[in-house]
């Protein structure tokens, strides 16, 4: 268990620019046998990039990384696996058309081993002819650890590999991740709970902004001092200046309500009321089931349990036009999925309006390019580029999404992560934007993925942590530090033991 | 994240950006360049009455063009097309001694939008590949008549006589087909350009995602189109049949593979939400005015093929280089 000799993997100064983006500065690990080291890090500080370099899917401008004492650089992440390390992934790397025995094939995995493993991990009716397509999730999970594992690696990586697994399953899972650290085996561990960290890590390495701000020691008590480090002192000059209370506009009637929603494993009996008015911020670390909650408000996927009622009446959403019909509508994170990104901004704005067959005949020309222009003018859209809305800047891009719902009308507007990669400018238009909207009577349900975002948008705020609705924090109370400790599920005990106490 | 509206705009690439937005203009340097080479290798070719014969065999062509110019606005082809023609054409024949022309021509038109809704009902709800599901109705399809033609074999059959005036006749040396093809190809302007209907064509092509997230069902999109299509390919069988004055079970064969060629030709995509039927028009006569051509060099069979499919290719390409690197 204890730490010894010199380090097995130690990755020192690195980093990595794409174009003008600093992804990272100055990344460090160190790893001895027979260590867990969690790495951790806010949306944004770097983590995902240096998995990345890590294991080989990129490489990086600065810094050195030993392996095993000597210095390497992956050209691929095939060289990573050779050299010893291999990741698992949240999502299997298993081909699903192919059996079990054809997967290990494929990787030259020793199918001995690779049994032994998977029966040590608590699966015990595998068979070998068995269809990838054919095995549950957590199953799944299951065979791509047990794979890696047969390898014998020098490092193992495991990034969100307990998320979606049923409870017996992750104690299973974390007991043999554990006892392979005694067996002398180096494991990076990439966990959005403290619980598990807490249970099985020795150190914690926290990245902030591109650069190591932290290494410690795992012990009780730990998760402030993480939390501290992962917000560090937040003194972003732009949104300290851009910061401006939010304005409670005039809250109407409940217009969206959902009742017990579940889909697909992946959301558990989520409720809540949006009202008229509102701007209701959803918050949660990267995949918490929040995609596929607004998919299934959008009519895109549908709930396996539960309700959703608009203006208090059930509906029934078995496809994006009910939703629409309905007044709901989605701009989705990826604007690639939003636009068709080979047609005029025109084309692009004015969909809406000839979507539905009955709109399908003549299109009243005037009528239609007054109404874009009007969303033009009111997004300030650069026109240099209308013939073909991919020629345009993300920023711009993102509000052609936004300006075909303000150009028709919008009731519920569901905004999920609508300033991913955009400028500072164009933020604030679009915090002033829901504003606006809000004032105006529409009801704005608004994922973000940047928690300082908040502040500037939402009137008030739901955290989603593992597909359950564990928190609702006032306007007031939603600072970055405050919400971050929500998303990671640390503060809505306290919350509810503050409330049950006498005032 | 390449931002191309803040690169600077050099002349060359303001050049390719420019044909890339209007590709119709150097598809007619293209046609006049052959009409000059045509003239050219035999002087005094190009009159009045050739011109009239060049446009009266392009407009099947680029009548069956349309189908394939609006089933590729959304990613798809017409393949049953041909079937869809030869079959309208050979049953109008078959009925008009018995029914009139009026009726004649009328029923025949039925099967035409059999086939369009069995397409329809395959792509649109089955989701099966337009490719494949037209190339299966067309089989269907030209099987039937093979059928149909076994009961009518001792009955005789008779092209309708204003079919005949129609493809052949002209009026003041105009040929009549105009007549027809003039309103049909303003039709299909209009629907592309000024329809709710032509838009989401093209924006259901281009992603089909972004179309469903504001309000499309893209089963109803394509239920109209492949109908429409189907009826446009029949109509065409009425015209070929009148301008070839006689019907067979391979009546519109021929025109099934140039009718891809010269959408292709013409500028759209065959990836969805790019083109234009005025480039198809334009492709229709290039290919007629080439195939003009090649007979005067007394080119073989077999070249004039290959110079046929290297000309697609090439245009294709063409085409990828310039709408791919925007």
């Amino acid at each position: 268990m204890a730490a010894t000799g010199d380090p097995i993997l130690k990755a020192e100064g690195i980093a990595k620019s794409f174009g003008a983006v600093r992804a990272l500065r100055d990344a460090r690990l160190t790893l001895h046998r027979g260590e867990i080291v969690a790495l951790m890090g806010a949306n944004g500080a770097g983590k995902s990039t240096f998995v990345k370099i890590l294991t080989g899917a990129l490489r990086h401008d600065g810094g050195e990384i030993t392996l095993n004492g000597r210095p390497c650089r992956f050209a691929s992440p095939a060289a990573a696996r050779r050299a010893g390390l291999i990741p698992v992934y949240q999502e299997p790397a298993l081909i699903p058309d192919l059996d079990v025995a054809m997967n290990l094939r494929l990787g030259g995995t020793p199918v001995e081993a690779f049994l032994a493993r998977v029966r040590e991990l608590g699966v015990d009716d595998l068979r070998l002819d068995d269809m990838i397509r054919a095995l549950p999730l957590a199953t799944l999970r299951i065979l791509d650890i047990a794979r890696a594992l047969a390898a014998e690696p020098d490092v193992l990586l495991l990034d969100e590999v307990t998320a979606a697994l049923p409870t017996d399953l992750v104690k299973r899972v974390l007991a043999a991740v554990r006892a392979e650290a005694d067996r002398g085996r180096a494991i990076i561990y990439i966990s959005h709970r403290f619980s598990e960290i807490a249970d099985i890590c020795d150190r914690a390495t926290v990245l902030r902004d591109g650069a190591k701000v932290g290494d410690l020691a795992v012990e009780p008590g730990i998760e402030e001092e993480v939390v501290e480090l992962m917000l560090g002192q937040k003194l972003d000059a732009a949104t300290q200046v851009a910061r401006a209370p939010v304005q409670a506009g005039t809250i109407g009637p409940p217009q969206l309500e959902l009742r017990g929603l579940s889909v697909a494993g992946r959301v558990e009996n989520v409720s809540f009321t949006l009202r008229a008015g509102e701007v209701l911020g959803v918050v949660g670390l990267e995949g918490q089931g929040q995609d596929e909650l607004f998919d299934a408000i959008a009519g895109f996927r549908r709930p396996d349990a539960g309700q959703v009622l608009i203006d208090g009446a059930p509906v029934r959403l078995r496809d994006p036009a009910d939703a629409i019909a309905a007044g709901i509508t989605l701009v989705p994170g990826n604007r690639a999925e939003a636009l068709a990104m080979i047609r005029s901004v025109r084309d692009n704005i004015a969909l809406p309006g000839v979507a539905r067959a009955r709109n399908w005949g003549a299109i009243p020309m005037r009528a239609e390019a007054a109404r874009v222009q009007a969303a033009v003018e009111r997004l300030q859209i650069d026109t240099r580029a209308m013939g073909e809305v991919r020629r345009l800047s993300g920023g711009n891009q993102q509000k052609v999404t936004i300006g075909r719902w303000i150009a028709h009308g919008v009731r519920t507007l569901l905004l999920f992560d609508p300033t991913r990669g955009i400028d500072v400018r164009t933020k604030r238009q679009i915090y002033q934007l829901c504003r606006d909207l809000a004032a105006q009577g529409a009801a704005i349900l608004y994922y973000t993925s940047e928690l300082a975002e908040v502040e500037q948008a939402c009137d008030r705020t739901i955290v989603i942590f593992g597909g359950r609705l564990v928190d609702e924090i006032p306007a007031g109370e939603a600072d970055e530090a405050h919400l971050l400790r929500a998303a990671y599920g640390l503060t809505a005990r306290d919350r509810e033991t503050a409330a049950g106490a006498p005032a | 994240m390449s931002d191309a509206s803040l690169q600077p705009d050099g002349p060359g690439r303001r050049a390719l950006l420019w044909l890339r937005e209007t590709p119709i203009i150097a598809l007619i340097v293209l046609l006049v360049a052959l009409v000059a080479l045509l003239e050219y290798l035999s002087p005094g070719i190009v009159n009045e009455r050739w011109i009239g014969n060049t446009v009266k065999f392009a407009i099947p062509l680029a009548m069956l063009a349309a189908c394939q110019t609006l089933t590729m606005y959304t990613g798809g082809i017409d393949l049953s097309a041909a079937a869809v023609a030869t079959i309208t054409g050979f049953v109008m024949a078959t009925l008009v001694p018995h029914f009139g022309q009026g009726w004649g021509i009328f029923i025949a038109l039925v099967p035409a939008v059999l086939i369009g809704l069995l397409n329809g009902f395959g792509v649109a709800i089955c989701r099966v590949h337009p490719l494949i599901m037209t190339l299966g109705s067309g089989l269907i399809g030209i099987g039937c008549l093979q059928v149909y033609q076994r009961y009518t074999i001792a009955t005789g059959s008779e092209v309708a006589p204003v079919l005949e005036w129609l493809g052949t006749g002209r009026t003041r040396s105009v040929p009549n087909a105009l007549f027809l093809f003039v309103p049909f190809a303003a039709f299909v302007f209009f629907v592309q350009n000024r329809t709710g209907f032509g838009r989401m064509l093209y924006a259901a092509g281009a992603n089909e995602r972004a179309a469903r997230l504001s309000g499309l069902r893209p089963w109803q999109l394509y239920f109209a189109l492949y109908v429409l299509v189907a009826l446009i390919a029949g109509v065409t069988g009425l015209l070929y049949a009148g301008i070839i004055r006689t019907t067979s079970l391979s009546l519109a064969d021929p025109l099934l593979l140039p009718s891809v060629a010269a959408a292709v030709i013409g500028g759209t995509s065959i990836f969805g939400g790019r083109g234009s039927y005025a480039g198809t028009i334009v492709g229709a006569l290039i290919l007629t005015v080439l195939g003009t051509l090649l007979t005067l060099l007394q080119m073989p069979e077999g070249a004039r093929r290959i110079i046929f499919g290297g000309i697609i290719l090439l245009v294709t390409a063409i085409y990828v280089r310039l709408t791919d690197n925007g």
